[in-house]
């Protein structure tokens, strides 16, 4: 059992949180995590996020539907069962463009989609942490973890004040 | 910060705030069932018990039980099957071709369009499932399965085979599109709620979602990327359903102008029923601060130009038919317009033609009783388009003694029937207990284009 304890500043407005977000890490705090009820332009950079990787990770999940869709259709109706339509060949590739296309499709979207569900940890279970029941409202919520700055808490709590922050509180979550 | 020209009208008006728009589309979900409400789900489980009892005849006493004829193989089953799903095209198109041209005035209406979207593919569905008789046993011939009859396999070189791909993933990727933007509206309303039980669900369907800008961020690429895979498919899916009649020989049907013509039919389809289905939402439950008319023309002229595109595909279809030289072909399309069922081309002709082309004057696309009629219209001729294409092309074959009608039994009206009561039970159910705006989209351009920044 481990007592995490943060500090959170709630903003108001997205531009003054950009503001607040370059400012509070130029004085040298860590940011735990910046939480909004929707995507706010910009965010990623100011927090220093690199651009996510899900759109290659879309990409191979696309290759890998390729390829199963052209194995699938190959294999049945070139190696397995061998059957003439309509004169056509063995192997007719132009039919099989169609399933190659929708079985890419489907399995770039859906195996990026469950990457995404995975990597950020979203599941029909989860029991989310959450600093303030407004995020999901209106406000925007700025989070420090105590055990990673080494800065006195008032200090904090005044940066966070200086930069715009409405209201400052604290959290503990009690969790293994 | 983005900024907007002053010019440019608010897309939310009522100066709204980012708390404003929590309140005023959650309310709608946590608030008891209203009594008209209560009416309209009782209407729409009506429809859905009648058809049900008629789809009990259908699998009881089999295939005959529709008005189908040794000549006319396909009525309404495939006409209702293609109507649906062109239906089904404007909710992906709204969400993933408006996000890729930045198109705002999409979010106060992807949610609902595609709602819309899946619960249309899921009415359509309902026909190519039911026709084969015996559903049960359909998986094997429609699914590249092994099975116990050899290891033969499905015909790949088939376009019903094709449309079977095409669908479900029209269908599965659709779904996962609006789940993906539902989940940050779920916890919202998983914050607000008071009771347990509605926390719960609200909690699981949520996923956890806690907001954090890593996820936000991860979720703009995810919403980018499925948008650019859902645009190609939205066109190709009805570029398919029209390959089911493009690659036979059939005079009338074997044209290579389907795909395109079948697409621009799709969506002008797509968009009347988003707008009937709006206007109406819209006036229940008070929205008209973020459906605004502005929405509304915007909706309208997508209607002219694809109205249009389908008059002229009509046009080039004649055209092309009398160049041709093909005295079948010729033949086909003079019977068309001028046989026993002249009535049904006229029909689509008005509808679908004269009737958009309303839309020119400002005063007739800002006029939201007129628009409504007009949409109703609309899908009423693209039903008939479908009818006509495919009936009319069938029921004079290359042999007179065969030549025939089709009369539609009460079991073919029952089953179309049957799909209003699906698609109406599902659309009431989605319109009280999901939020039926994106309210994270909505907030996120509140600052640039609500009426408060103007």
């Amino acid at each position: 059992m481990s007592n995490t304890k943060f500090i959170l500043g709630v903003y108001e407005d997205e531009d003054i949180l950009l503001n607040a977000i370059r400012s509070i890490r130029t004085a040298g705090v860590k940011i735990h995590e910046v939480y909004s009820p929707f995507p706010v332009h910009g965010i990623d950079d100011v927090l220093g996020y690199k651009r996510s990787k899900l759109s290659i990770v879309a990409f191979l999940f696309g290759l890998l539907g390729t390829s199963l869709a052209l194995i699938m259709q190959i294999g049945m109706m070139g190696i397995d069962w061998p059957m003439i339509i309509g004169g056509k060949d063995f192997i007719p590739y132009p039919s099989f463009v169609p399933v190659i296309f929708e079985l890419t499709v489907l399995l770039a979207a859906y195996g990026m989609c469950f990457t995404f569900f995975i990597v950020s940890d979203l599941k029909p279970w989860a029991k989310p942490r959450i600093f303030d029941l407004r995020i999901t409202d209106d406000k925007h919520v700025m989070a420090i973890d105590l055990d990673q700055n080494k800065i006195d808490v008032a200090k904090i709590d005044q940066i966070l004040k200086d930069n715009g922050a409405s209201e400052v509180n604290q959290k503990n979550f009690d969790e293994d | 910060m983005s900024s907007e020209s002053v010019i440019r009208e608010p897309l939310i008006t009522g100066r709204k705030t980012v708390h404003d728009v929590t309140e005023d589309i959650s309310k709608r979900v946590e608030e008891k069932p209203t009594k008209l409400w209560m009416l309209a789900m009782t209407i729409s489980l009506g429809l859905f018990a009648i058809g049900a009892y008629t789809i009990f005849l259908l699998l009881w006493h089999g295939i005959g039980m529709w008005g189908l004829n040794k000549t006319v193989g396909w009525a309404w089953d495939i006409t209702n099957f293609v109507w649906w799903v062109g239906i089904g095209h404007a909710g992906t198109l709204i969400s993933a071709i408006l996000l890729l041209f930045r198109q705002r005035w999409r979010m106060s209406i992807n949610r609902a369009a595609e709602a819309m979207t899946i619960f249309a593919v899921i009415c359509a569905l309902m026909f190519p499932i039911l026709h084969t008789g015996r559903p049960w046993l359909a998986i094997y011939w429609m699914f590249p399965l092994p099975n116990t009859f050899g290891s033969l396999w499905v015909n790949f070189n088939s376009p019903l085979l094709w449309d079977v791909f095409a669908i479900s993933t029209y269908f599965l990727v659709s779904l996962i599109f609006w789940y993906i933007g539902l989940i940050p509206d779920f916890a919202t309303i998983r914050d607000r709620a008071k009771n347990k039980i509605s926390k719960s669900i609200y909690g699981v369907l949520s996923f956890g979602w806690d907001g954090a800008a890593k996820t936000w961020s991860r979720y703009e690429t995810v919403a980018l990327v499925l948008a650019g895979l859902a645009t190609p498919l939205v066109l190709s899916v009805h570029t398919i359903v029209s390959m089911d009649f493009a690659t036979s020989v059939i005079p009338g049907w074997h044209t290579t102008i389907f795909p395109p013509y079948f697409v621009a039919g799709a969506i002008f389809s797509g968009f009347a029923m988003v707008l009937t289905l709006m206007i109406v939402t819209r006036k229940v439950y008070k929205l008209e601060d973020y459906i605004t008319i502005q929405h509304l023309e915007m909706m309208n002229i997508v209607i002219i130009i694809t109205g249009s595109i389908v008059g002229v595909a009509y046009l080039t279809e004649l055209f092309i038919a009398w160049y041709s030289g093909v005295e079948a072909e010729q033949y086909a399309f003079l019977n068309r317009a001028t046989g026993p069922y002249w009535w049904a081309y006229a029909a689509m002709m008005t509808c679908n033609v004269v009737s958009p082309q309303l839309f020119w004057f400002k005063k007739i696309r800002t006029n939201i009783a007129a628009t409504f009629v007009l949409s109703i219209v609309v899908n009423i001729g693209m039903w008939f388009e479908r009818f006509v294409i495919i009936v009319t092309s069938l029921h004079r074959d290359f042999l007179p003694s065969s030549w025939a009608m089709f009369y539609p039994t009460f079991v073919d009206v029952g089953v179309y029937v049957f799909t209003f009561g699906l698609f109406f039970t599902c659309f009431f159910l989605f319109a009280k207990f999901f939020p039926v705006i994106n309210m994270a989209e909505v907030k996120s351009i509140i600052k640039t284009t609500g009426e408060k920044a103007k």
